[in-house]
């Protein structure tokens, strides 16, 4: 087989002796990765739609995959058995009908099979209607803003993670970097387990996007809109989830992490009561007529 | 017999479509060279989470600039250099058709790039919004991004030129017997490329435009506080966009189609529907702009437009993997470097296509949008699509453009190294943006430090290969074994009836096509 393959591609066998020395040296200067856990799709997911989105995403790639591993076979197997140095003639049809048009419809079915649970769990992902709770972020240069808008709470939330474990110019003495380097806040965002939250998105300078993996989707804060998005964290899913910007936003992109606690309903009811009326009065106002507008979005689905 | 001018009047002056084409050539691979340089400075600083050489400003730059430079520096003068040589000989017309302007769309684009260069020198340093040049943060920028837009507007004039040539030279300069529907796909593809060059590249200019003039002269078409809308530039910028992703890959699609019959010995299958497949991306290349846009919160109705008309162009690019697959079944192949190219381009491209499907549909988008899976996304169309495309097209025309045979052992070292460093390094970015990993990031939390260090080190191998590209290329210019006219076994095309190298004017006298 693999002498096969190199009279197929005329390799000369020191070429795939330099080539074999070439990867292992490779494999020897980064073996220490070996080791270490790789991550290589979605992480768990603590929604019920994360879990379809999951889900989804695997069908979606599984099709993909199908897709790749015929065209695969089909062109290693012409590459073995139609080549000139096993003296094939080559044949002369440049058309056939029926081949052109099995392969413009079958595609269309298969495009069809996955559009079908596509649309299903777009409409699903897309209604933001009867929330139990709603926060709105607001995206800075660069830190998050969270008002929880019938609750009197709001809070800005900034990165924790100290400066000089960034910064590491100065090689001699690297700061080791923690477990959630750059995944820290100061401020954490407060949900219940079970409810479905609403969240309300803008920016007030350039363009953000909200995103923690974990809980699903992304959506973006765009100064002068007001996006949508839900979520509702299984009642089992209590702990800590971290999230980050996905939008360029400027110098400070990759330093604006997402931290969000998912509490019981009685701790997050302790947590609202402790963190009250910390919102400005000038906030209130402002973020009262906005809400009170009736063009909330120029955007959203209603 | 026409005078033949010498020295740089040569260059300087040249009308001559050879010479333009070989012009073209040797920016775009420069421009390759440059970007390149760009991309390792990003690759270098992503190697260990932490900030080691460049500060987060500095990797915007780099990350802005490496994609403006390969998108329009490299990838689309290096088609129109292949449009040069080619397709006057490829029709069988002495010249293009508007031989100054072809000057003209050459000569000004040194000039637009080396405004885009020098605006790293300025205060602020040059564009770091990123290629897209998002409003409002576009519009933070500092002067570097006006040097940025007046280079636009000249890469933009250089392109409609060229792309007014092609197309007055393909329907007009054809051969006698040789209808549109016997003209070879490199020409039919770049004619397609023209007309998407013309209907998109005002549009840009009118995006970056306004750009400018809410930055200077008080207006707020994409300020909300002036009544703007930041999503107003998205929409702009992307009906161009798209298209403009076609512009750098339909021609790629011409060269790999002239190659794979070469060498499959069999003629291409399904010419008309390679030609109908090409018009048909073309045309769905207008209507999909908005999934690169489905986080910004369309409503339902559009969302679901996008994510269909998108997934329909599997359907006309199915066509064409199938078709070349067709022509290599049953072929007797031989596997030159230009055949190997080529049939890593198919496979490569296959993966970039089939995850371009999987990020049209719009739920599991939300995951996917704006992380590492898009930008290995696009490394697997535009770079083993589009460049890897080019380098077979080079090693394939190289013999007829310079009369000699390039050596095949080290085409194939060049050949293996690109594509194996190439795989390691953009293969794990689809894991790192599954993962989570946004994109345009300076730094990362260190669940993504081990795909990154396979990323950057399969980048510095990518790119110390391409040396060996360059040693290859000068050595055929200087000598080498003769080429024949021909130069492959009985290839098809009217390049081949001329000699190598080709002369400085050829078909003065008019060939006739049966």
């Amino acid at each position: 087989m693999v002498l096969n393959f190199l009279k197929v591609f005329q390799l000369k066998k020191h070429i795939l002796q330099v080539l074999l020395t070439l990867s292992a040296l490779l494999m020897t200067t980064i073996s220490h990765v070996a080791v270490a856990a790789y991550e290589y799709d979605f992480p768990e997911q603590k929604t019920q739609i994360g879990r379809e989105l999951t889900d989804l995403h695997h069908f979606v790639f599984y099709v993909c995959l199908a897709i790749m591993v015929f065209v695969t076979i089909w062109m290693f197997a012409s590459i073995f058995m139609h080549r000139k140095s096993r003296g094939v003639e080559p044949a002369n049809f440049s058309h056939s009908t029926t081949l052109e048009i099995i392969w413009t419809a079958v595609p269309v079915l298969i495009l069809i099979v996955m559009a079908i649970p596509a649309t299903k769990m777009l409409i699903k992902m897309e209604d933001t209607t009867k929330s139990d709770i709603t926060i709105k972020v607001t995206g800075y240069q660069w830190k998050w803003q969270y008002e929880y808008l019938a609750d009197n709470v709001d809070f800005y939330s900034t990165i924790s993670t100290p400066r000089d474990q960034i910064d590491q110019y100065n090689n001699d003495a690297p700061v080791p970097q923690g477990e959630n380097y750059l995944q820290e806040t100061d401020n954490h965002v407060v949900i219940p387990a079970g409810k479905k939250v609403r969240i309300l998105l803008t920016a007030n300078d350039v363009i953000h996007a909200w995103w923690v993996p974990k809980l699903g989707g992304k959506k973006d804060a765009i100064p002068g809109y007001i996006n949508e998005m839900w979520i509702r964290a299984d009642e089992d899913a209590i702990g800590t989830y971290r999230g980050r910007c996905a939008e360029l936003c400027g110098k400070d992109h990759a330093f604006m992490p997402i931290v969000v606690d998912v509490v019981s309903q009685e701790d997050y009811e302790t947590w609202l009561a402790a963190n009250a009326d910390t919102a400005s009065d000038q906030i209130k106002s402002v973020a009262a007529a906005k809400l009170a507008q009736p063009k909330q979005s120029v955007a959203t689905t209603e | 017999m026409a005078h033949t001018p010498t020295g740089l009047k040569r260059w300087l002056m040249s009308t001559n479509h050879k010479d333009i084409g070989t012009l073209y050539l040797i920016f775009s691979l420069s421009m390759l060279f440059l970007g390149g340089a760009f991309a390792l400075v990003i690759r270098a600083e992503l190697f260990e989470p932490g900030l080691q050489y460049v500060d987060p400003h500095f990797f915007n730059q780099m990350t802005t600039v490496h994609a403006l430079v390969m998108v329009f520096g490299a990838v689309m003068p290096g088609f129109v250099g292949f449009a040069n040589w080619m397709i006057p000989l490829q029709v069988g017309a002495p010249d293009m058709a508007l031989p100054r302007l072809n000057n003209f769309s050459f000569w000004i684009l040194p000039f637009a790039f080396t405004l885009l260069i020098s605006s790293f020198f300025v205060p602020g340093g040059a564009p770091a919004a990123g290629w897209t040049l998002y409003a409002p943060l576009t519009i933070q920028g500092g002067m570097s991004v006006d040097m940025a837009i007046v280079a636009i507007h000249i890469m933009g004039v250089s392109s409609i030129m060229g792309a007014i040539n092609v197309i007055v030279t393909v329907l007009n300069m054809r051969a006698p017997g040789m209808t549109l529907m016997k003209m070879p796909l490199f020409v039919w593809t770049w004619l397609i490329t023209a007309f998407l060059l013309i209907a998109v590249m005002p549009v840009f200019a009118g995006a970056v435009t306004m750009l400018l003039t809410d930055r200077h002269f008080g207006t707020a078409f994409f300020d909300p506080a002036g009544g703007g809308d930041p999503v107003l530039y998205q929409h702009i910028f992307w009906f161009f966009g798209h298209p403009e992703v076609y512009i750098m890959i339909l021609p790629a699609f011409g060269i790999i189609s002239a190659i794979i019959p070469t060498f499959a010995r069999k003629p291409l299958f399904g010419y008309s529907s390679m030609v109908f497949a090409t018009a048909a991306i073309a045309f769905l290349s207008f209507i999909v702009w908005a999934h690169h846009m489905f986080t910004v919160g369309m409503p339902l109705q559009g969302e679901l437009f996008f994510m269909y008309s998108t997934m329909l162009i599997a359907v006309p690019t199915g066509v064409k993997i199938f078709n070349w697959l067709s022509t290599m079944w049953r072929g007797s192949m031989t596997f030159e470097t230009p055949m190997l190219y080529s049939i890593a381009v198919v496979f490569l491209f296959t993966i970039g296509g089939l995850s371009g499907i999987m990020l049209a549909i719009t739920p599991v988008d939300f995951q996917y949008h704006d992380t590492y899976f898009v930008v290995a996304h696009f490394h697997y169309v535009l770079f083993s699509g589009a460049v890897m495309a080019m380098m077979g097209g080079a090693y394939y025309w190289l013999p007829k453009w310079t009369g000699h045979m390039y050596n095949e052992t080290l085409g194939k070292w060049h050949f293996w190294l690109t594509t194996i460093f190439f795989n390691i390094t953009f293969f794990p970015q689809h894991f790192l943006g599954l993962a989570g990993m946004p994109r345009r990031y300076a730094d990362y939390p260190i669940q993504f430090t081990e795909f990154n260090q396979w990323s950057s080190v399969g980048a510095f191998g990518l790119g110390i290969s391409q040396l060996l590209f360059v040693y290859i290329i000068v050595q055929t210019v200087r000598g080498g074994e003769k080429a024949t006219d021909e130069v492959w076994e009985n290839p098809e095309g009217l390049e081949w009836t001329v000699p190598s190298p080709a002369p400085f004017h050829t078909f003065e006298e008019q060939p006739t096509v049966k």
